[in-house]
């Protein structure tokens, strides 16, 4: 769990390098669907193995975070890049009426698939009028 | 864009940092590539390209494919890419929004031309993890050779 101070000291200009990298963050295109249920997020990440995918929960806010695993070969020199990070990272902020502690998620060739289902008592549902 | 400004305070940054986004892309177009093959930034698959003293390594990004239905052909030193994403179908439930489309889907083919030297017998394609993974071997003459000295 990374801390507002450990932010604040990794984006310093005492520490460069750890700034430069906090910096430089692939943003991973996303779907984001809703329905009566929950909300369907689909996320690219291309490369990623499932090892290398975290997903937190920091307050409200949900980091998608994952790590490229290193394809490329010894001695490769590159030539040209449109992804030059392999670092994806983006976070979305959850509304209160979500239920984060039933949030599924599937990786599956590169797509992350994650379904945020509504707390039940969130859900619409009707009201059943009563005859006396 | 009014009404959704009236809701709530969450709904109005969402929507300043959407139009920064669109500025940004917008203004973007100084840094593109001049290439008459290449395409802006955000296209489906984004490729990476690199070198070794054997082989020319192409990565295209292209995940949530079928790998049966890439297609990849090299033909005359030019390196084609081509396939088609399915866009992702939410359900047939009336109620659903669609909040975000970004993920681009549908047909779409890259090509890139490859450098002479480049053996078009020895190519290889691998898809892991969205990932697909083009390796073009070097002419034998092409590659670093130790010279022996008499």
């Amino acid at each position: 769990m990374t801390t507002p101070n450990a932010i604040a000291r990794a984006a310093s200009p005492a520490n460069p390098a750890a700034a430069q990298r906090a910096a430089r963050t692939t943003v991973p295109a996303v779907d984001v669907f809703e329905d009566a249920g929950g909300i369907t997020l689909l996320a690219d990440m291309p490369g990623v193995p499932r090892d290398q995918l975290e997903l937190r929960l920091d307050g409200d806010a949900l980091v998608i975070d994952g790590a490229m695993a290193p394809l490329a070969p010894e001695g490769l020199q590159p030539l040209w890049a449109e992804i030059d990070s392999p670092h994806f990272r983006r976070t979305f902020t959850l509304s209160r009426e979500l239920d984060t502690a039933r949030i599924e998620a599937n990786l599956k060739d590169g797509v992350l698939t994650l379904r945020i289902p509504k707390q039940a008592h969130a859900q619409p549902r009707r009201i059943p009028v009563n005859t006396p | 864009m009014v009404q959704a400004m009236l809701s709530t305070p969450h709904a109005l940054f969402d929507q300043i940092d959407r139009l920064q986004r669109e500025i940004t892309s917008a203004f973007a177009a100084e840094g593109l590539p001049s290439g008459i093959r290449s395409v802006a930034a955000g296209t489906l698959p984004a490729i990476n390209v690199g070198r070794t003293a054997s082989s020319v390594e192409v990565y295209a990004f292209a995940p949530g494919l079928d790998a049966a239905r890439i297609d990849v052909t090299l033909d005359r030193g030019v390196l084609r890419i081509a396939g088609e994403r399915e866009p992702f179908a939410p359900g047939a439930d009336a109620h659903t929004q669609v909040y975000a489309r970004e993920r681009v889907s549908g047909r779409f083919a890259r090509a890139l031309s490859l450098p002479d030297d480049v053996d078009p017998a020895k190519v290889s394609a691998t898809y892991v993890d969205g990932v697909l993974r083009v390796s073009v071997g070097l002419r034998e003459s092409a590659q670093p050779q130790r010279i022996a000295v008499q």
